[in-house]
Formats: structure tokens, C-alpha cells, sequence
């Protein structure tokens, strides 16, 4: 059902750099819990709507009122690497 | 009787009568706190700020020490959600419950130990190692609030704060002996509670007993102008709901619930809370919600692909844990995300985030996750038309007590299915509480759930208050066995 | 280079247009939506994508995105809902974006543009909002990027075309007409300059007479309208040089350099690829009852291709009068104004057209920023009329109008600028005139009448200029007659 290969494939949409090991494990356990899944092909879902929402909320807005930012200091302090008032990364190869 | 073992409505009668100050209640829980919670590890974080009892301070209305489970923000206090990922953010914010608390006064001792992202149903599954069962310290107390449970059982707080996604208030609020309540969806504001499945979690109260449960839902529920999916009715006064009667009540005790795996102690102290309902007034029949063989499965698909995609942000871009690995794999930036991730999330994190990625991704959306919310309309609807015909719904909250740690460590799929009888109120919504009903030979706490219509917290009150005030499981303190 | 193009190939272009909207604030949080301020200094908890933050919809960014959708001849759609777009991007806070997925604001419009035959009809496809991304800088620090999230939670809203464009001048004739109307909503600076208007296209190239599509290219870093028609030419001949060798055309993304006028591939190693859209649970779907159409569409301002048409039937303007009277929508309201005071439309038009707009592009400015009054422009064509003012020194009086707000009158009246129109002071400079220039004034007399111009020349200089040259001309006639 589910191989190794998807698992890597699965993990590198997710960013994870999964170690070989752990590929193996994952894969027998998504496999197991995937099986556990197939319980809901045997329902008629042919005239059924999709939930996405329990509680049947429409139009939640707000009005177009500027509310005070966060002051740049407090912003960038949340980051341990951050230079002159940006967050710092590894360089983004375009 | 120590001043930390009262329930709040006790404390604040005690206050108003001048008995005791807040200064008091709260010196008398944090030292109990200190001594007990280095066996139980109940708590991963004490809060930075402890309160301030000066003249300058105004009078609390509600002046009860109260521990946050690890995913309710605090501005500027420490909050991982017990992930290695999140290791040192500091929100500068707080969440809208926070600051309903603050505001009551209420006094917040620290952050509790949970499942890493509330993934589990243990608290095993967290960076800081597991919480132990003050019942049996050899034994989880559920998950994944079992920190906020085994602090409120162990009296190292009075109240306790959780998040249900699909029964992680309940299941340890049964394993623990207490009160766990998860509202209706949208009745607690989400803003500033960090996400797990968005469509399904829910703050809620862990107490000592049904009344402080009443108490501590008014001050936080409430529509939140932040939280796009709260919902503006108006908050009653759930104390009010609180009535030792339940003449008239029809109560449902759906078919497919009382099936194998059920521990047979645990069924027989189901059976006699009925009986002690009925003697009370209420009138019990047979339902069924028909679609309860799916809830397992079709929450796990729902709450991880929610997960997958609320966890993306953990990425060392901008806050808690940043690795680079020393070789270069793909490029900087792709081999900071995936050492990053690899290193800070733990095993259960990257199964849901890899099974919620699999179900959303190409080729497997229609047979998976919108399979998932189709099957989620047919439970909901299942909940539509029992209520229909009766006022509550009765269950057991688990198929059995607290099993030991490390057990189920191995197995997830077993452990997934001790939510079996919780997931379906949070895929339909409703309200859901658990109470103590009894013990197990081995004096391990069992949990009734009451389940009720959509912003029916009060007739779950009401139901649940019949019945305490009617036995005296809650009374029971951990060590007095 | 388009021209072998035209025998075997056919091109077919598909444009994505971003615009961001000019809300007060960002579309999901209550942070200024502002340009150029301090990095990081306009963000908050929700737009920096905090664990636990949640988003609540701008009702304005909905609005203004009905109102695209109105003008761009969508249908809107009754009911509309946010999905979440799944990619990790450093300038992505959140690891995915708030976008629209299957139920889009709008579906199914078009906008017409002029081609040698009349107009053409170019299918939008889609209109959708979403949430814009912050801004990377690469080359401030070494081995690192710097993020910027002001930008972050900036209502966006994207427009994308069928594949009906067939050229790169198609491609350059739309975004100039999608432009003008989404300036005329007033939703949007749709400045490409700051990223408030920003395009990326598709393009492939299909043999003549097939109706399936080639593989596309898709092209980025397009700064100008120019950019976008300059890399669709390049990559039209690209494509086809490669297809024509017998190659296949790779799918992929490429870039526009400016300085080398190329594309270029990316090359990057590019990651797996899946957005993995599902609904936001987050938010709540919307609801778009007709009322609400309705009463955005009244507020429409009248749209460019129909002022055009108007103001050619209303005030009989020439095509070319028309279309750059519409091409700024102030110009248009002046340029109306104006006809309140004055029947001289051909005249007030060449005003408009010729020192008007010398003035605005010049000094890089707008109209509402000149202090010009429509009646003062019209007392200035009058004065004209009258005599009072030479062209010349209208064009002076015009001048000093823009620069100081002063009234044509006043300003004549200041510098002394008023033709002399009285005989008896005209008459000594005539006398002088013809009595400094006898040799000319012989060959006039021997039938060389153009000469004449001459005199009335150096009559104005002695003048200085206030002379009114009419006047001097027919002087000088009768004297020379008379003499």
C-alpha cells in the first residue's frame, strides 16, 4: 500500500529529513493506521457534503480599522537571529 | 482539610466568610505544588511572574491558582507545547483565555506537561518525559492535558486549563479522577491556543468538581471578535444550571458504544451511575448514532491534515529551535527546514504530520481527507437525530482506567483507539464532559461522559451535578485509597 | 522576431496579474497596510504567523475584490470560501498561504482590447484574494537573507486570463487596459515599481491550426509592462527556434534579466511540489447576496472603455483625443469640467493634451497636485479668443497658473502680459519699423507680401512682445499702402 519510497517523498513535502532507520519504522507505521483508514470505503458517501465547519457560521469580518503593530524590537525579539530590524536566515538561492 | 484540596467555590466561600486571603490560598497550593509535583511532574514550566499580593494590586474576583496546559499562551512566558521545536518562544501576546483569567483575577501557576502538540493520549509524548497518575504513579494520567489532570487530582492546582481535540481534556480527567469538560465548538475562543486540528479543538476546564467546572467555563467562554469560529450567543451563568434533579430528563445510551474492549469494571460503574440518574427522575433508553465505527478513523484523518499544515510554521525561520546540519544536502534554507524539523518534532508529531500531509497531498485528497469530511456530515448527523429524542447522551469517556507508562508505547494504533468515545463529540461539535464514577479494584479513577446538544453546556450541568451530588466519587482524594 | 512566427507557430499567452489592495489594513489583522515603512515595524502576532494567532477577514479587502470582479465582467460568487495553499517559504510565515482554491470571489470575465481588426475579446478566467508574502533581501549580509514581513497579510488579489492572448502586444495591450480599470476602481496604486501591480505569464507556442496547447513556460521577475513584452518576444523566438531544431520545450519556471534581456532558467533544485489546498478551517465561508452586487456596482465608478466611448460621441473627440483623455481618470473628470465653462472642446482638448500634460509628466506628479481650476483653463482659451493674450504668452500665463494657483487675469494683470491692441501705441513702433527696414519694405512693395512677416516680427520685438501682431500686421498693410 504505502511504500518507502512515498514515505521519503511524503517526508520531504513535510521537511523532514527523515534518517533511514526511521523510514523503514514510519512506513509499517502509516501502513498499520492507513489499513485502519480503509473502513471508510465501506460508507455511502455518494450524497453527502463535506464538513468543514461544524457550526454553520457565515460573514465573520472585521472592519477595516488599523489596530497598533507590535513594536519592531518586540517583532524581531522573537528570533535569536535577526539583523537590523529583519529576521536572518540561511541565504535563499533564487 | 488543607486549604490546597478545596475546591474553588469552596476557597471563595471561605474568603468571603474572611476565613482565608488570596495570599493564603495561593501560598498554600504552590508550596504543596513544589513538594508533590517533583513525583508527579504534573508541571514543565512555573510561570516567570508570580502573583503580586501588594496593596497596590486590586481585589481578585476570583483568586484561584490555576495551571495552563503548555499550549495556552502567556505574553512573555516560555510556551512549547511540549516540543523540542518550540523550545525558548516567548509569545508576546496572550490568549484570549489568558486574559479572561487575568482579568477575573484568577492566579496562573505555570504551564503543564502534555503530549508533544497534544498528539497522544498518555502525555508520553512530551519533550520534558511523562506525567505520572497521582492514583498510581506507575500509571499515565491520559492525555494529552495530563499535566493539567494529575495537577488538579494532586491539588497542586485548584484549576486547570486544557485543550480537546478528540478527548485529551475528557480521557485524562476520567484516568485522574477530576472534572473535564470540553465545551461546545466555539464556545472558547481558540485565539492564542496553539493549534493542533483547528476544526476541532476546544479549551476547557479540568476541576475538582462539577461547580468549580460551572465557574471556571463563565469566565472564559464567550464570542472573541479574534476567533473567527466563535460563536456570539450569550454566555448564561452555568452555576445556575446547577440543580439536583433530573426529573423529566430523557437520557440516551447509545448501542455501539457498550461493545468489546470494554473494561467490564468500567461498564459496571456505568451501570450504576444510571441507576443513580434514575432514581433521580431521569428516563434512560437505547440509541444509536450508527456511524461511531468511523469516528476513530475519520478524526485521525481530519485532525492530521489539520496538524500537517498548522505545525508548517515550525521551521527555525523565526522563533524556538534552528539547526543547520554540518553537510550541505539540498540547499541552506532546505536543509535548515529538515534538520529543524527532523531534530524538534518526536516520533507521534512526525507520524501525524507525515499521515496529514499523505491524506492532503495529490492523488490522495478525494479518498482520504474529503472522505474524512464527508463521514464527519454522517457522525454529525448521527448526534442531529439522537438528540431528537433525548436531552444527554450517557458513555463511559474511556474503555478503561489508566494503563501503565510505556504500555501502549509501541502500539499507536491501540492507542489511538482509547479515544474511541470521546473523538465524536469534537467531530460533531457538542459538548462533553467527564466526571468520576467510581474506582477500579486496583483504586484507579473511571470517568462518565455526558454529551449534549450544541451550547447545551447547561443541561450537561445540570445532569452531571444530579449525579455528584448524589455520590461521592469526588470527595475521593488521592492518597486516602 | 515575430516574423517566421507567423508561418508555422501560433503563440498563446496566459497572464496571472497581482494586485495588492489599498485597505487601510493588512486582510487578515489590524496592521497598517502601508509601503515603505521600518521592516518589521507593521506586524503583530497574526500576520507574523505565531503559534496560536488566528485570521479574521478585512471586510474592505472583500469589497474592493467585488468590485475587480464587477469590472473585469465576472460573475461573483454567491458563496465564496479560504483554503490554504501548503509551501515553506521563508518570507511565508505560517508555511502556507491563505488563498482561494475552488470557490473563488469570481469567475468567468473578460476585458476587450483593441487588435488591427477592432477589439478582442480576452477571457478572465478567475479572481481571487489572498494573503501576500513578506519581502527577502539577499545581498545586505553574507551567506544569509534578510525577511521583512511588513508585506506579509497585504490583500491581494490575483486575475488570471484564459490563454486567449496571441502575441506579446495582445499580452502588453491588456495589462495596460486591466491596468487603467483597476486605477479607475481606485483599489490599488497599481504601481509595478513597489509590487502594489505585479504579473507573471505563461507562455507556449502550438503549430497553426491545432487547438491543443504546448508545453508552457512560466515567466517571472517581470517588473514593467515593458519587461512582460520583452520576455514573451524572447521566449516566443526561444521556443521556437528549440521546437523548430526538433527539441522539446522543458516545463519550467524562468526568469526575466532586465540587463541581459533574456529569460533564464531557475535551475534551483527545485523541492517536491504539492500545495496540498484545503479548506482553512480558521476562517468562515462568506456569503455574497445580490444586494450587496448591487449596491458595490453602483458604486462603480464609469469604466475606461465606456468614458472612451462617451466622451468620442458627447464632445466628438477623435479616437486619439479620447484615449489619452481617458488614460488618467482626473484628467477625464477635468477635461468634463472644463466643456461646463467653454464650447471650445477642440481647444480645451490641446490644452489638456499638449502643455497639460507637459506639466504633469515633467514635474512627475498627478493632477490633483497642480492648484489648476477647470474655469481658469477656460478664461485662459478666452482670453486667447479675445485678443488679450498671444499664444505665446498664454502658454506663459498657463505656466505661472500651475505653479501658483493664480487666476489667468490676475496673472496677466501681475507681469503686464496683455496684448496692446490701441492703434495710436502701435503706430510710432510701425513708423520705426518701416523707416529701419527700406529695403524690405521695397521688396514688398514689389509684390514679395510674405515679407511682411518679417516687419510684423521686429514690430513685436520692439514690443516686447505685447504687441498684439494682428494688429501690427494690418498697420504695417495700411501704411505701406497708404506710403
Amino acid at each position: 500500500m504505502i511504500t518507502q519510497k512515498d514515505v521519503k517523498y511524503i517526508a520531504s513535502l513535510s521537511r523532514i529529513n527523515l534518517k533511514e532507520q526511521e523510514v523503514g519504522r514510519l512506513t509499517k507505521n502509516l501502513e498499520a493506521i492507513l489499513h485502519y483508514i480503509e473502513k471508510l470505503k465501506k460508507v455511502d458517501v455518494s450524497q453527502v457534503q463535506p464538513t468543514s465547519h461544524v457550526f454553520p457560521l457565515n460573514n465573520v469580518f472585521r472592519e477595516d480599522v488599523v489596530q497598533p503593530s507590535l513594536h519592531q524590537d518586540k517583532a524581531i525579539k522573537i528570533s535569536q537571529n535577526h539583523h537590523q530590524g529583519s529576521f536572518k536566515v540561511p541565504k535563499v538561492i533564487e | 482539610m488543607n486549604l490546597f484540596e478545596h475546591p474553588a467555590h469552596e476557597l471563595l466561600d471561605l474568603l468571603k466568610a474572611q476565613k482565608t486571603s488570596a495570599q493564603a490560598i495561593f501560598e498554600s497550593v504552590f508550596s504543596h505544588l513544589k513538594q508533590s509535583d517533583k513525583n508527579i511532574k504534573a508541571f514543565v514550566r512555573l510561570s516567570h511572574q508570580l502573583p503580586d499580593f501588594g496593596p497596590a494590586v486590586p481585589s481578585r474576583n476570583y483568586p484561584i491558582p490555576i495551571a495552563l496546559k503548555d499550549n495556552i499562551c502567556v505574553e512573555g512566558q516560555e510556551v512549547t507545547c511540549c516540543s523540542h521545536i518550540l523550545e525558548g518562544f516567548k509569545p508576546p501576546y496572550d490568549a484570549t483565555v489568558t486574559q479572561k483569567l487575568k482579568k477575573s483575577g484568577a492566579l496562573i501557576l505555570g504551564n503543564t506537561n502534555m503530549d508533544e502538540f497534544a498528539f497522544g493520549s498518555s502525555t508520553e509524548n512530551s519533550y520534558y518525559g511523562p506525567t505520572r497518575n497521582p492514583w498510581d504513579t506507575a500509571c499515565v494520567p491520559g492525555g494529552s492535558s495530563g499535566g493539567s489532570a494529575a495537577a488538579v487530582a494532586a491539588h497542586e492546582a485548584v484549576w486547570a486549563l486544557g485543550s480537546d481535540t478528540g478527548g485529551s481534556i475528557r480521557q485524562p480527567a476520567a484516568f485522574c479522577g477530576v472534572v473535564g469538560v470540553k465545551p461546545t465548538y466555539g464556545r472558547v475562543s481558540r485565539y492564542g491556543l496553539i493549534a493542533f486540528a483547528s476544526s476541532l479543538d476546544q479549551i476547557g476546564p479540568i476541576t475538582k468538581d462539577v461547580t468549580d467546572a460551572a465557574l471556571l467555563l463563565n469566565i472564559i467562554a464567550g464570542y472573541d471578535e479574534r476567533d473567527s469560529t466563535s460563536v456570539n450567543v450569550p454566555v448564561p451563568d452555568y452555576t445556575k444550571a446547577l440543580i439536583n434533579d433530573a426529573k423529566g430528563l430523557k437520557i440516551g445510551i447509545p448501542k455501539e458504544y457498550f461493545i468489546e474492549g470494554m473494561d467490564p469494571e468500567v461498564k459496571q460503574s456505568i451501570l450504576e451511575a444510571i441507576d443513580v440518574l434514575k432514581k433521580k427522575g431521569a428516563a434512560f433508553k437505547e440509541i444509536s448514532l450508527p456511524h461511531t465505527e468511523y469516528a476513530v478513523a475519520t478524526y485521525y484523518i481530519i485532525a492530521t491534515a489539520e496538524a500537517s499544515s498548522n505545525l508548517a510554521r515550525y521551521d527555525g525561520v523565526q522563533y524556538g529551535l534552528r539547526l543547520q546540519p554540518q553537510e550541505t544536502r539540498k540547499s541552506a534554507i532546505v536543509d535548515m527546514y529538515e534538520e529543524t524539523r527532523d531534530q524538534g518534532f518526536g516520533p507521534e508529531a512526525k507520524r501525524r504530520i507525515m499521515l496529514g500531509t499523505y491524506s492532503l497531498s495529490s492523488g490522495y485528497y478525494d479518498a482520504y481527507y474529503l472522505r474524512g469530511q464527508k463521514v464527519r456530515t454522517l457522525i454529525k448527523d448521527d448526534f442531529d437525530q439522537a438528540f431528537k429524542n433525548c436531552d444527554a447522551i450517557l458513555t463511559p469517556t474511556a474503555p478503561t482506567t489508566a494503563f501503565r507508562i510505556g504500555e501502549k508505547a509501541n502500539d499507536p494504533l491501540s492507542m489511538y483507539l482509547s479515544d474511541i468515545y470521546t473523538i465524536s463529540a469534537n467531530l460533531a461539535g457538542v459538548p462533553a464532559m467527564s466526571l468520576p464514577c467510581g474506582f477500579s479494584k486496583n483504586g484507579l479513577p473511571i470517568g462518565l461522559q455526558i454529551i449534549t446538544q450544541s451550547f447545551a453546556e447547561e443541561m450537561m450541568f445540570r445532569i452531571a451535578y444530579t449525579y455528584e451530588q448524589n455520590t461521592d466519587w469526588h470527595k475521593r482524594k488521592v492518597g486516602q485509597k | 522576431m515575430t516574423s517566421s512566427i507567423g508561418q508555422k507557430f501560433e503563440t498563446v499567452i496566459g497572464l496571472e496579474v497581482h494586485l495588492q489592495l489599498n485597505t487601510k489594513t493588512k486582510i487578515f489583522c489590524g496592521c497598517a497596510n502601508l509601503f515603505g515603512a521600518e521592516p518589521n515595524s507593521l506586524t503583530c502576532p497574526v500576520c507574523l504567523g505565531l503559534p496560536g494567532t488566528l485570521p479574521v477577514l478585512n471586510k474592505a479587502a472583500l469589497l474592493s475584490a467585488i468590485k475587480v470582479a464587477l469590472a473585469l465582467n465576472c460573475s461573483v460568487n454567491p458563496r465564496v470560501k479560504f483554503d490554504r495553499k501548503n509551501y515553506y517559504y521563508p518570507d511565508l510565515p505560517k508555511g502556507y498561504q491563505i488563498s482561494q482554491y475552488d470557490l473563488p470571489i469570481a469567475e468567468h470575465g473578460f476585458v476587450m482590447i483593441p487588435v488591427p481588426e477592432g477589439t478582442k475579446k480576452i477571457n478572465v478566467k478567475r479572481a481571487h484574494l489572498e494573503e501576500d508574502a513578506g519581502k527577502l533581501v539577499h545581498d545586505m549580509v553574507a551567506h544569509s537573507s534578510l525577511v521583512d514581513y511588513n508585506r506579509t497579510g497585504t490583500p491581494l488579489i490575483e486575475i488570471v486570463t484564459e490563454p486567449d492572448l496571441r502575441s506579446s502586444q495582445e499580452a502588453y495591450d491588456y495589462l495596460n487596459i486591466l491596468k487603467l480599470t483597476l486605477q479607475y476602481l481606485n483599489v490599488s496604486d497599481c504601481d509595478m515599481e513597489k509590487g502594489s501591480l505585479r504579473c507573471d505569464a505563461n507562455i507556449s507556442l502550438r503549430e497553426k491550426g491545432s487547438t491543443q496547447l504546448g508545453t508552457k513556460t512560466e515567466l517571472k521577475n517581470l517588473n514593467s509592462f515593458r519587461a512582460v513584452k520583452a520576455s514573451l518576444e524572447f521566449e516566443v523566438h526561444r521556443q521556437e527556434q528549440l521546437l523548430l531544431a526538433g527539441e522539446r520545450i522543458v516545463q519550467e519556471t524562468r526568469l526575466w534579466n532586465d540587463e541581459k534581456q533574456m529569460t533564464l532558467s531557475m535551475r534551483s533544485k527545485e523541492e517536491a511540489h504539492d500545495y496540498r489546498y484545503f479548506p482553512e478551517p480558521d476562517l468562515v465561508p462568506f456569503t455574497i447576496d445580490q444586494a450587496t452586487i448591487e449596491k458595490v456596482r453602483e458604486s462603480l465608478p464609469e469604466l475606461p472603455a465606456a468614458k472612451f466611448d462617451r466622451l468620442r460621441k458627447q464632445y466628438q473627440l477623435s479616437d486619439y483625443d479620447a484615449g489619452i483623455i481617458i488614460q488618467d481618470q482626473t484628467i477625464a473628470d477635468f477635461f468634463e469640467k472644463c466643456t461646463q465653462h467653454s464650447q471650445e472642446i477642440k481647444k480645451i482638448c490641446n490644452w489638456i493634451i499638449g502643455p497639460l500634460l507637459q506639466e504633469i509628466n515633467s514635474r512627475k506628479t498627478g493632477l490633483a497636485e497642480l492648484s489648476l481650476k477647470p474655469q481658469d483653463l477656460t478664461t485662459l482659451i478666452q482670453r486667447v479668443e479675445e485678443g488679450v493674450l498671444s499664444n505665446l504668452s498664454a502658454k506663459e500665463v498657463f505656466a505661472l497658473m500651475v505653479e501658483t494657483g493664480q487666476t489667468p487675469d490676475a496673472i496677466i494683470k501681475d507681469k503686464g502680459l496683455a496684448q496692446v491692441s490701441d492703434d495710436s501705441a502701435l503706430e510710432g513702433i510701425v513708423q520705426s519699423v518701416i523707416g529701419e527696414n527700406q529695403s524690405v519694405v521695397e521688396q514688398i512693395k514689389q509684390g514679395k507680401d510674405s515679407a511682411i512677416g518679417f516687419l510684423v516680427g521686429q514690430a513685436m520685438k520692439k514690443s516686447q512682445g505685447k504687441g498684439n501682431p494682428k494688429k501690427f500686421g494690418e498697420l504695417i498693410k495700411r501704411r505701406l499702402q497708404d506710403g
